[in-house]
């Protein structure tokens, strides 16, 4: 069932746009209309003013959802499920042809000879004014500026359409048919091609890894797939062509000699280290530049012309044969598109970071699924579920060993013939480590109720030892005046500037991340519990007083009810930042927890899981809110009004 | 001897930011016979409440001495009840649970508890309110509430300090009358604080007028009206002669007093 869902989520999805599409359109025909009833209604002020409707919230919440599947590429995956997948393979051929694009002005504004031809220039006008006079002797200082004109004339040569060698020119020649010939075959009608039974084979658009399937599935798909494959050739082609006019041989030899001349000179000659290195500076500066030259990268404008002509040709094949793809990319694919890197083709702009809505739900599915052997839950641990506890893990842990060590009695001891017979202090001792099977209790389980547990307890041990401390702190100058300093010294510390030292101390364990949330906790239920009981008015004391009361009473019959407001108020914000600070907590350090989740799937990028993780923490918070708010209703309607 | 005594009560309350001293009470001297019904009258800042507090035990007094059945009061105490201006009720109990607290508080048997609630709860006319929170009541309910609160812990002494001030006419007049009633049919010792002269007349057995800076007791009057209360109308009362009379002559009174203040000031 669940697998036929995952399967058919771009179906899915398609119902689910044209349903919330309805319910945008009749929430605003509704909404108008009401509306409009309203304004002939009022003549002075709306009296509802501030209540809402129905219809705008349905209108909102429409609105946001479609908004969501439009950034993230969810309406083009459910209405063109194999769009991506062309994408993909023309994403292939524009890959393929980049590096000749990058040389020519199609795709960077200028020739690369241009650029090239530009930079050497201003690099060697820089090395003839640093010619080092010191370390040179005059003459070798003429032969250095003779070498750097050598190379000027170098460049010109090579820019030089008239000095074009035959093969070079031929070369290109080729090129510029291989190009043409190819894009004749994009304009040809792909109907006729076949996807591979492989490429049916993968799996579908968001159900793996890797997203997009890299394979074609489509004839169109199959046509550039192909194209892409011929253009790598050409393109490795394109790579080898040099430029080496017949000028040039002699005086890339000549120079070459020179250059070896002068690090002969360098080494016979007894110079000092110090010049030694200035020499060998200079003359490699100036050889690096001659390199570039040798490999003859530079070409006349005119040559490549016709090469551009033919990307550009080439280009218009593509777009021609793309037809109604780009329409459909550019109107439900907000971004950058897909892109083909090494070995996959990922989807860029928004839809990268922001996975579709169906795949969020399919990955809660997945991770809330309680069966771990099929893939369920996360890292082995389900997300919400429940297992058995043995009992005597529990009581190991909270009865001291040291019970069995006050009872009176000794230990076994080894008898004579062998046999060791434990006596009730020994079975005592079993007891209190945990190692007596006492049965066991069922038990909530899974990274969750990991996280829940940990609030949950620190909240616990907060409200009560600090409830009881700030009662006392709001009607006792001896408990103000002697907690005040200690509370007030750790409390405006940010709880995750202390989250590196309590974690070191106590371990990645719970026991670290309860006792950071403790302190949090605490902290917050002093100082509300404090404000609430100082806060009581002095005459419902003087007349508990008057009635009888003891001072212990009145704490427990007249303080304590009084603070209940600020008390949970305090609780109520207590939830908060716990919760915040134990999300955080658990992305510094753990093994299991929702925040923990958060963490590796930010290590990997899994942008779903980051998703659902936020979306489990922020309905999450909602809940603790509510049912804060549901308590505070009913156990003190009477706030405010005594 | 079941006596409210005052020997040379002195309270003088020093205020630490100013350094200066107030005369709250200077050489206050009274006996109060038990079932006496004394009203307390005087103009704004004379003492009236200090005095209250004093006798209620919350705080105490910088020399002198109060003593009830002999015994020196030296903070608060059950036989010594006290009603506040305003309720000072528990708004998080329910009105039979503020009635009960005192009860509570000595762990009487809840039934016991219950049936004195119950009854209580009649006198002041407020039966099957017992289940209503505090902050449902009217002003005048409240007060009838803080009234049970105090009685059904049966103390010898209640003390009022403006228990009706704050409620209208009428109902003041309702409360006048049940105060008088209670009086009577309890035999305790009541002191009633008030701002009105009429209600200080009516309620008073003894009056005192208080004349503040030092705040002492200026006059001291003996009153017929509070029996005749029991059997007339009140309003009745408010219209008889010595009635008018005794209330001119108290309220030029006060005017002085108050002329005085501002002329000092
Ligand atoms: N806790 C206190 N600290 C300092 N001065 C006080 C304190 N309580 C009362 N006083 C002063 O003692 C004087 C008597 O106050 P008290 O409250 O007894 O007056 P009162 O007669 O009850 O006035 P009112 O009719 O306005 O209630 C006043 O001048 C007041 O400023
Ligand atoms: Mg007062």
């Amino acid at each position: 069932m669940g697998e036929l869902l995952s399967y058919n989520r771009a179906y899915i999805a398609a119902f689910i746009i044209i349903v919330l599409v309805a319910m945008f359109v009749i929430s605003v025909v509704v909404g108008r209309k009401e509306t409009a009833q309203r304004d002939k209604d009022e003549v002075f002020g709306d009296p509802e003013r501030t209540r809402g409707g129905w219809y705008w919230s349905a209108c909102g919440v429409a609105t946001l959802l479609l908004v969501w599947f439009y950034f993230s590429w969810g309406v083009g995956r459910a209405y063109f499920p194999e769009a991506a997948n062309e994408m993909c393979q023309v994403a292939k051929l524009e890959e393929v042809v980049s590096p000749i694009k990058a040389a020519l002005p199609i795709g960077s504004r200028y020739f690369k000879s241009t650029l090239l031809v530009a930079r050497n220039t201003d690099q060697l006008d820089e090395l003839v004014t640093q010619v080092p006079s010191d370390v040179f002797s005059p003459d070798e200082q003429d032969e250095l500026r003779n070498i750097i004109g050598d190379q000027r004339q170098l460049m010109a040569n090579s820019s030089d359409p008239t000095q074009l060698s035959a093969q070079t020119s031929s070369e290109l020649n080729a090129l510029v048919g291989k190009i043409s010939l190819l894009a004749d075959k994009l304009k040809s009608d792909p109907t006729s091609l076949k996807p591979t039974e492989e490429a049916l084979a993968q799996p579908k658009w968001g159900l793996s890894i890797i997203e997009i399937p890299v394979l074609p599935t489509t004839s169109r798909g199959v046509l550039f797939d192909t194209v892409a494959g011929e253009a790598a050739d050409i393109t490795t082609l394109f790579n080898k062509i040099r430029n080496h006019p017949v000028q040039n041989d002699r005086i890339i030899s000549d120079v070459k000699q020179r250059i070896q001349n002068l690090k002969t000179a360098t080494e016979s000659d007894d110079f000092d280290a110090a010049a030694i290195v200035q020499r060998n500076k200079y003359i490699k500066s100036v050889e690096r530049i001659f390199k570039r030259l040798d490999d003859g990268t530079i070409f006349p404008a005119r040559a490549l012309e016709e090469v551009n002509g033919a990307i550009a040709n080439l280009d218009a094949a593509k777009d021609h044969a793309r037809g109604g793809l780009a329409w459909i990319e550019s109107l439900f694919f907000p971004g950058q598109g897909v892109v083909k890197s090494r070995t996959q083709c990922t989807e860029q702009g928004s839809a990268r970071w922001l996975p579709k809505p169906t795949d969020v739900v399919a990955e809660f599915l997945t991770l809330s699924n309680p069966d771990i052997e099929a893939g369920g839950g996360y890292k082995g641990i389900p997300l919400f579920w429940w297992k058995w506890l043995p009992l005597q893990d529990v009581v190991g842990f909270f009865v001291p060993d040291s019970i069995a060590d006050i009872w009176p009695g000794e230990y076994a001891q080894l008898g004579p013939d062998g046999t060791i017979t434990p006596s009730f202090k020994d079975d005592l001792l079993a007891f209190a480590r945990g190692e007596a099977y006492l049965g066991a209790i069922p038990m909530l389980d899974g990274h969750l109720w990991d996280s829940l547990f940990r609030v949950l307890v620190a909240l616990a041990l907060g409200i009560l030892l600090g409830v009881p401390l700030g009662l006392f702190m709001g009607v006792s100058r001896f408990f103000k005046s002697f907690f005040d300093p200690l509370i007030e010294l750790y409390r405006p510390v940010p709880p995750l500037a202390w989250a590196p030292l309590i974690l070191t101390i106590f371990g990645i364990t719970d026991d670290g991340k309860i006792f950071l949330l403790f302190m949090v906790a605490f902290a917050i239920m002093v100082i509300s519990a404090r404000t609430g009981a100082s806060g009581t008015q002095l005459s419902k004391i003087r007349a508990s007083h008057s009635l009888g009361a003891s001072t212990s009473q009145i704490m427990r019959y007249v303080i304590l009810p009084n603070a209940m407001p600020e008390i949970l108020t305090g609780v109520r914000i207590a939830i908060g930042v716990c919760w915040g600070t134990l999300v955080a907590a658990e992305i510094l350090a753990g093994t299991t927890g929702i925040g923990f989740i958060e963490n590796i799937a930010r290590t990997v990028s899994d942008y779903e899981l980051i998703w659902v993780t936020i979306l489990i923490m922020g309905i999450l918070g909602l809940m603790f809110d509510i049912i804060m708010r549901w308590v505070i209703a009913r156990t003190i309607p009477w706030r405010g009004k005594g | 001897m079941a006596d409210l005594i005052c020997e040379n009560l002195n309270m003088t309350f020093s205020n630490p930011q100013t350094g200066g001293k107030v005369e709250a009470l200077k050489d206050i001297n009274f006996t109060l016979k038990k079932g006496e019904l004394l009203s307390v009258l005087g103009p704004s800042g004379c003492g009236k409440t200090t005095l209250l507090n004093m006798l209620a035990g919350f705080i105490n007094p910088t020399s002198g001495t109060a003593s009830l059945d002999g015994k020196v009061i030296e903070g608060p105490g059950v036989e010594r009840g006290m009603v506040f201006q305003q309720g000072a009720l528990f708004e998080w109990l329910p009105v039979s649970q503020n009635v009960d607290f005192g009860l509570r508080m000595k762990n009487t048997d809840p039934a016991k508890s219950k049936r004195l609630v119950d009854k209580w709860l009649g006198i002041v006319g407020l039966q099957g309110f017992g289940d209503t929170p505090t902050y449902q009541l009217s002003g005048g309910m409240q007060q009838r509430v803080a009234l049970a609160r105090c009685l059904v812990n049966d103390p010898e002494v209640i003390l009022m300090d403006e228990p009706l001030g704050a409620l209208d006419a009428l109902t003041r007049e309702k409360m006048q009358s049940l105060v008088l009633e209670l009086w009577k049919e309890t035999g305790k010792t009541i002191i009633i604080i008030t701002h009105s002269v009429e209600e200080a007349l009516l309620l008073g057995e003894r009056l005192f007028v208080m004349a503040p800076r030092p705040g002492r007791v200026h006059k001291e009057y003996n009153l017929p009206f509070a029996e005749l209360g029991l059997k007339e109308s009140l309003r009745d009362i408010k219209q008889k002669e010595e009635f008018s009379e005794v209330r001119e002559e108290i309220l030029t009174m006060i005017w002085n007093m108050e002329e005085e203040i501002m002329g000092h000031g």
